[in-house]
């Protein structure tokens, strides 16, 4: 099937003229159309709009030199903007939006010949950890339970796309990570997930919600396809000031780079109390395949570990307070009707359009910003943030990457959804200290639990050396041979 | 840590949220659970520890010349107004 086929053989297969890209796209818009009343994972739908691509694609392909993404149907998380084509964020207040504009990003995308499916669901503004604050409904994990008809979550809060690429619904999509919302549901999702280092992509025309922190990554069903995705995402852009202006090599060429002589290292403080048998179980397995490919695997220390997630839940809402101040229904998106007064306005446009969780963060970052709590709140979290930055340069002092568990559990019900919030945080626990350090970090999908949902394992790596962790991902990747596939995909359950 | 209420109050009003008073109240709990998470750290020593600003490490940010790099696009940048006349955004009347 043409949709089960990894973006690198569907590049082979295209050049090769074995099949066209109106063929590999129509495959693809099918299995939206026939999945997305169920999966939810995409908000808006643009298969007309791709199938003209697909022609030019042809096209290109005929006349040879055809850059490296010509003819691939990829998903957009819909927090990107896309000129002419409306981007929500998953939110209300901008439920209507349609930018006149192109992101960085997906500009590279298109420039390398890449053909857009649609815009997928999100948690709304990316806050979330379970794809559970949309304003456009929840995304339902393609993968099941063994025996039990539970609907998952597909983690977040790039859940749409890591449920249209593990569904055949896209050959591979684009995510943001601000604490680990490329990395928890691409491992929810049993695929890869690359958040890069930050300032590696740039964040231009893509909507803000930590400034410090959101990353945007590929998330697909291969570490190779991350490679090729990553090298036409990542680049220097004089719109982005915080983006690096540090060159770009061809990632692809990591893939099975030799690991002899490489040290993992294994930090003491991701073996949280509780965390479950099989996650440890996986972990070690992880341990074992890259000490077989030939790493030195080494035990060190990150001592500040277990103070990211209190020290991201500061700093992430004190950004997002910020950021989302603009939308205030002025200048664009929804506007409340019937106010009395400006901050009436303001006030009515904003508690109509934002949800609950977006609401929560928003009133967090203001509190710990405010006159009297800000020394207390937010530089204390910026000055613990230096801390654990520090634990990190000093790892790789001793190591060149980091194993750990990606998550800790496999995905959840949807009602078993924590009513407190400080519990569903604590699903980023593994993912957010690498977040605070602006280091890069993958997922790669290694094994099935007892229920037969796919677990992942994280590798951090150092600033701007996305090539290691390709090569120890595909190391792993090779070693593990992941090759289940979810019950809910193209072809089987349309 | 646990919030009262007119904290609370003022948050949301600083924030421009405009809550009512069940959700204030909710929003004071959930709030308060956060901040009572959130002292876990007191225990860090961060005597002398400078705060991280941005996460670049690479280089200083770059300034950009100071020079228009776009122009001639009212229309783009109209094209999402919820209400306009002619060339402007238009708002409620708020002042008599």
């Amino acid at each position: 099937m043409l949709t089960d086929l990894t973006i690198a053989q569907a590049a082979e297969g295209l050049r090769k003229k074995e099949f066209s890209a109106v063929e590999l796209t129509k495959a693809h818009t099918e299995a939206v159309e026939a999945l997305n009343g169920r999966v939810n994972a995409y908000i808006t739908v643009t298969s007309d709009k791709a199938l003209e691509a697909a022609k030019k694609a042809d096209s290109t392909l005929v006349a040879g030199e055809a850059p490296p993404l010509t003819g691939i149907p990829l998903g957009i998380k819909d927090l990107f903007c896309t000129n002419g084509v409306r981007t929500t964020a998953a939110s209300k207040i901008i439920g209507n939006f349609v930018p006149p504009y192109e992101s960085t990003v997906t500009a590279k995308l298109l420039e390398n010949g890449a053909i857009f499916l649609g815009k997928t669901n999100l948690d709304e503004f990316a806050m979330g950890s379970g794809n559970l604050t949309s304003a456009f409904g929840s995304v339902e994990n393609p993968w099941h339970r063994k025996d039990d008809a539970s609907v998952l979550v597909p983690g977040g809060s790039s859940g749409g796309s890591a449920a249209a690429v593990a569904a055949r619904m896209a050959m591979g999509a684009t995510g943001t990570d601000t604490g680990g919302s490329i990395r928890q549901p691409a491992a929810y999702c049993g695929i890869v997930g690359l958040k890069p280092t930050y300032g590696r992509c740039s964040r231009w025309g893509t909507i803000a919600f930590a400034s410090s922190l959101d990353q945007a990554g590929p998330m697909t069903r291969s570490v190779e396809d991350a490679a090729i995705m990553l090298s036409a995402m990542a680049g220097a852009d004089p719109k982005d000031s915080t983006c690096a202006t540090v060159a770009v090599p061809d990632y692809r060429a990591a893939c099975g780079r030799s690991l002899k002589g490489l040290r993992v290292g294994i930090p003491a403080e991701y073996r949280a109390p509780g965390m479950s048998e099989e996650i440890l179980a996986v972990w070690q397995k992880g341990v074992d395949m890259l000490r077989e490919a030939g790493c030195e695997i080494v035990d060190v220390s990150l001592p500040h570990t277990k103070y990211g997630l209190a020290t991201y839940y500061i700093i992430a809402p004190a950004e997002c307070s910020s950021n989302l101040a603009r939308y205030d229904g002025v200048r664009f998106g929804e506007r409340a009707e019937g106010a009395t007064s400006l901050d009436d306005l303001y006030e009515k446009t904003r508690h109509n359009g934002f949800g609950e969780e977006v609401r929560r963060r928003i009133l967090m970052g203001t509190y710990v910003l405010s006159a009297g709590y800000y020394d207390a709140y937010y530089l204390k979290a910026q000055k613990v943030r230096t801390l654990i930055q520090r634990d990190f340069t000093q790892a790789f002092e001793k190591v060149d990457v980091l194993l750990t568990p990606t998550a800790p559990t496999a995905a959840f019900a949807r009602d078993e959804k924590p009513e407190d919030p400080v519990q569903m945080y604590l699903n980023d626990i593994f993912t957010v200290p690498a977040s605070m350090a602006g280091q890069p970090a993958m997922s790669v999908p290694v094994a099935l639990d007892g229920k037969g949902l796919p677990l992942g394992l994280q590798l951090i790596g150092k600033h701007f050396d996305e090539e290691t962790i390709i090569a120890v991902g595909s190391a792993l990747e090779k070693a593990a041979g992941f090759t289940a596939r979810p019950d809910l995909r193209a072809g089987v359950s349309a | 840590m646990s919030l009262d209420l007119a904290t609370t109050r003022r948050i949301a009003k600083l924030a421009r949220i405009g809550l009512d008073d069940q959700e204030i109240e909710a929003v004071r709990t959930q709030l308060g659970g956060i901040l009572g998470w959130i002292e876990i750290l007191d225990e860090v020593d961060v005597e002398g520890v400078p705060p991280m600003i941005g996460t670049s490490t690479h280089a200083a940010l770059k300034p950009r010349e100071d020079a228009v790099t776009d122009g001639d696009c009212q229309e783009k940048v109209l094209s999402n107004a919820p209400d306009r006349e002619g060339p402007f955004f238009t708002v409620p009347k708020v002042v008599e």
